[in-house]
């Protein structure tokens, strides 16, 4: 499985190859309660213990619409620049798969709330705008566990065990338009848009996008054309990409594969594909050989919606500033360069160096350590950088011990392997692992005093005016600290005892 | 949809819709049943004569809309009321057949 033949170098693929991509993200929404009950929606719960007659589909059971889960769907579909339907209705999707108790899930179809959008996404600098073609209501489906199979995989499992808390959790889909002309980024591009999507929503709350939690999951849809050609090739869809890196790794094994396919002279299969974190490869699942027949129609058991001018309105003046505005803002209040806020940007840390700055740090420090330390850290890791163990809070109270001359910076990363091991908050972390600088004067003149002993010939050049031989000696205090000291208080002990 | 609009439904579309609807039905049944969901569909046609172009389709009985519920959470059922009706259960989940028949 691992050697699979005939794959084409990304960039070789596209010189003969455009990709045309086609991005579908689900959300959880983050209300108190699912779509059509009041079932509570938190993560992890128990199995089996937020249900109800409704979300399990019950004989007799009435749903009745999540009146705030609406007003997030509106307020999405504003944030992404789409007309709002003024009467829509939701549809029964029929199926049988026991993910759904009531064997059909509870969509939008033809009417969806928000349709006929865009975006427009940063991609190292340059505005690329992204077309939305819908934004419609739905609910989530419940858990599978599959039993029997090596791998917990619904290959060879005996039989499945579902768990329905979270069937019925309010979930918004968002549809863009084919993605034309990326070319050689288009990985990046739908990166960046998933990116993009999430601060979006971060910023308008409607939802806590944990990806790593399955409350943002993507879809890939990837077709190859021939550079130059206008119509479509036939396309895949890979299924429940949830990581950023995973979106960008999606994307280039599906062109590298496909590629291989079509320069070999085949077909590419319409399918839908599975994304492998372990390897970062897709493999086949389902062949769409019918289109299938979901038997859509309007829901009878709920009233349609009527987003009236008046409430659309209202709820457009509780939108949050959007993110390129934000990010002007945020650019001139922290008095930072294009290149510097593009590194920001491009790492996902914006909303993490902007609550850093909040809670009491300079921004310059805030971006010193999410974008160097953090960014290195989580990328060997492999997680996204909001994903780490941290908090802004941690960050600014680590800052503030730095300003507080209690820790250095190189004592600083001690903090931060102690904080992302789970040892607690960085004050516990300096405490247990007794990462606080010497600043008792007595023991550093003492190291002082014995470090210019050691070297006569330093300390001869430093008292005939060259200041900077300084650092030598320097050196060899901290060394004897163990690099518990500040460097700075050291240099004036020299300074005063040699000139 | 695959089913045609002919109000004469066609012994196919029944067996379409068989399929779909999980229901397995030998040869002589759908000979039996056709005609018969033929009559039903022929006897509900009845409201087109009535009903001119300019009357559009209504999915529901009573014109509302926006009938919503506050977001507040309420009491549903414990693990073992909701388990109470599955004929299988394990790891306080439901339990359900292989999903997949083949190996893929």
């Amino acid at each position: 499985m691992t050697t699979l033949p005939g794959l084409v170098g990304f960039d070789e693929a596209l010189e003969t190859f455009d990709p045309v991509m086609g991005l579908e993200v689900h959300v959880e929404l983050d209300t108190a309660t699912k779509m059509f009950c009041g079932c509570p929606t938190g993560f992890g719960a128990e199995p089996n213990t937020q249900v109800c007659p409704v979300c399990l589909g019950l004989p007799g059971a009435l749903p009745v619409v999540n009146g705030a889960a609406v007003q997030s769907a509106i307020r999405i579909g504003l944030a992404l620049n789409c007309s709002i339907a003024p009467w829509c209705r939701f549809a029964r999707k029929n199926y049988f798969y026991p993910d759904m108790p009531k064997n059909f899930q509870t969509s939008q179809y033809d009417e969806p709330i928000a349709y006929d959008g865009f975006t427009e996404v940063d991609v190292d600098g340059d505005v690329f705008r992204v077309e939305i073609e819908r934004a419609h209501m739905e609910e989530d489906t419940g858990k599978s566990l599959h039993v029997g199979g090596a791998t917990g995989r619904i290959h060879g499992a005996v039989h499945s065990l579902l768990d329905y808390n979270r069937a019925g959790v309010p979930l918004i889909e968002i549809v863009t338009k084919p993605i034309e002309g990326a070319g050689a980024r288009a990985a990046q591009v739908a990166r960046a848009y998933v990116a993009h999507l999430r601060e979006l929503l971060l910023s308008l709350g409607v939802s806590d996008v944990r990806m790593e939690q399955g409350s943002m999951r993507c879809d890939v849809n990837l077709s190859l054309r021939p550079v130059g050609q206008q119509t479509f090739g036939t396309r895949t869809e890979t299924k429940n990409v949830n990581s950023l890196r995973s979106v960008e790794r999606a994307i280039r094994f599906e062109v590298s594969r496909q590629a291989g396919v079509l320069g070999a002279g085949a077909a590419i299969v319409q399918e839908t594909r599975h994304f492998h974190e372990d390897t970062g490869e897709t493999t086949a699942g389902r062949v769409k050989t019918d289109a299938e027949d979901y038997r859509y129609f309007p829901e009878p058991d709920l009233t349609p919606i009527e987003a009236t001018a008046d409430w659309v309105e209202e709820l457009r003046a509780t939108l949050p500033e959007a993110p390129r505005v934000r990010r002007a803002r945020l650019q001139q209040a922290w008095g930072a360069s294009d290149l510097e806020m593009r590194d920001i940007v491009g790492a996902g840390a914006l909303i993490l160096v902007e609550q850093t700055v909040a809670a009491g740090s300079s921004p310059q420090a805030a971006r010193k350590w999410w974008l160097s330390e953090l960014t290195r850290r989580a990328n060997e890791t492999g997680v996204d950088v909001s994903e780490l163990a941290i908090t802004p809070a941690d960050v600014a109270g680590i800052q503030a011990m730095v300003d507080a001359g209690r820790i250095n910076d190189k004592l600083a990363r001690g903090v931060f392997d102690g904080v992302l091991a789970g040892e607690g908050t960085p004050q516990e972390v300096v405490a247990a692992r007794g990462l606080e600088v010497v600043s008792d004067d007595a023991a550093l003149g003492a190291a002082v005093d014995r470090a210019i002993a050691a070297s006569p010939d330093v300390a001869d050049k430093i008292r005939a005016g060259k200041v900077a031989a300084a650092g030598a000696l320097i050196g060899a205090v901290m060394k004897e600290m163990r690099g518990q000291a500040d460097a700075g208080r050291v240099r004036e002990l020299i300074l005063s005892r040699l000139t | 949809m695959s089913v045609s609009d002919d109000p004469a439904l066609s012994r196919d579309d029944v067996a379409y819709l068989a399929g779909l609807a999980r229901i397995d039905l030998t040869d002589a049944e759908l000979d039996h049943l056709a005609p018969q969901l033929g009559v039903i569909l022929d006897s509900v046609a009845v409201v087109g004569e009535v009903a001119d172009a300019d009357i559009p389709p209504m999915s529901h009985a009573v014109p509302t809309s926006n009938v919503f519920r506050a977001d507040e959470v309420r009491p549903g059922l414990t693990h073992e009321e909701a388990l109470s009706g599955a004929p299988q259960e394990e790891q306080q989940r439901f339990s359900v057949p292989r999903i997949l028949t083949e190996e893929a």
